[in-house]
């Protein structure tokens, strides 16, 4: 029998003087995984970027959930996206991205 | 749950950045900020900082920083300073500065410098002084995250994880807080509790430092300094002959 891979769907809220795009993001949270935990940690992460919404600086984060208080630690050390001063937050975490999305647009 | 933040670094001479720092603050969720200031301070910014705070609907804790270069000076600025502030801090930048405030009930904080990585000053002598004391251990978030930053944190982790866990050892209360000057080192409760597993602290330890442990210290020092305190564990409750 095949085993389901549990996950967790996160939302994070990218605070800078601007809007950085989603790549950026994407690589600071993944440098950060990697510089805090190394390259077996990031393989386990099982990190990947769902979507984005630059107008309001969040963006989906999708990772195992095995990993998420890794990957919670990471993305709180972020200091820089784009390699300009950034404060990267956790908005939201949820197990479906249905439910996350309708989360984070209710606390918008 | 109530969040501290008990070392928020605003500075008392621009009132616009303090305003930025304590609304940032409170958006991410922290209801009480301890805010260090110079001996030298006068009232009327204490009071303006304090009107700031109030209007961002705040919790504002005066907060004193002593960096003695030894014991007598750390005894001198304790008998002159501690009723007028209702948090001590000690930077402790040597052993002897470090076990005289560990031992010294009229401390509250101890904050060890980061310059030393290898080398900390919080051993398990320390740990047993402060834990008779009721001293606890401050750690500044904003520090480690600084020194990730910079690419220098293996010995300043380990150091740190080492302290926590001699102070988990000895009962001794762990703090933490930001150490935060400007609003991009300040991250939310969860994200701190978040960043504490690189010192091995989990998740409820870690949301404990954030609220109860701080907001203990606060409510035992407003506690002593209100005029009706008269020793440990005795309060005037109403005087002879008044009902």
């Amino acid at each position: 029998m095949t085993r389901i891979v549990r996950r967790r769907y996160l939302a994070l809220k990218v605070d800078s003087a601007e809007a950085p795009d989603s790549r950026a993001v994407s690589d600071a949270v993944w440098g950060a995984v990697l510089g805090l935990f190394g390259e077996i940690g990031a393989s386990q992460a099982g990190l990947y970027m769902v979507g984005s919404d630059k107008e309001k600086s969040y963006v989906l984060l999708r990772c195992s959930h095995k990993a998420l208080p890794m990957v919670r630690a990471a993305v709180a050390s972020i200091t820089k996206v784009g390699g300009k001063p950034a404060a990267v937050h956790v908005l939201r975490v949820s197990g479906t991205l249905k439910a996350l999305r309708a989360k984070t647009v209710s606390t918008q | 749950m109530k969040f501290v933040d008990m070392h928020l670094c605003v500075p008392w001479d621009s009132l616009e950045l303090a305003r930025r720092l304590i609304a940032k603050s409170v958006e991410l969720g922290y209801s009480q900020i301890g805010v260090p200031l110079p001996l030298n301070v006068k009232d009327e910014a204490v009071s303006r900082l304090r009107q700031v705070s109030d209007e961002l609907r705040s919790d504002f804790v005066t907060r004193l920083d002593l960096a003695p270069r030894g014991p007598g000076e750390l005894l001198a600025g304790l008998r002159r300073f501690r009723r007028s502030f209702e948090v001590v801090s000690v930077f402790c930048g040597s052993k002897a500065v470090a076990r005289q405030a560990a031992k010294d009930r009229r401390v509250d904080l101890l904050c060890f410098p980061s310059f030393s990585p290898w080398k900390g000053f919080f051993d398990r002598g320390e740990a047993e002084l402060a834990s008779v004391s009721g001293a606890s251990l401050e750690v500044d978030l904003a520090r480690v995250l600084s020194n990730l930053e910079v690419n220098s944190n293996v010995g300043f982790l380990s150091r740190l994880r080492r302290e926590v866990t001699t102070a988990k050892s000895f009962s001794v209360p762990v703090v933490f807080s930001s150490g935060a000057s400007e609003p991009l080192l300040l991250r939310k409760p969860h994200d701190y509790a978040a960043l504490a597993l690189l010192l091995d602290v989990d998740a409820s330890r870690a949301l404990k430092a954030l609220s109860e442990n701080p907001a203990k210290i606060v409510e035992r020092n407003r506690l002593k300094q209100s005029p009706d305190y008269v020793a440990p564990g005795v309060r005037l409750v109403r005087e002879a002959g008044k009902r």
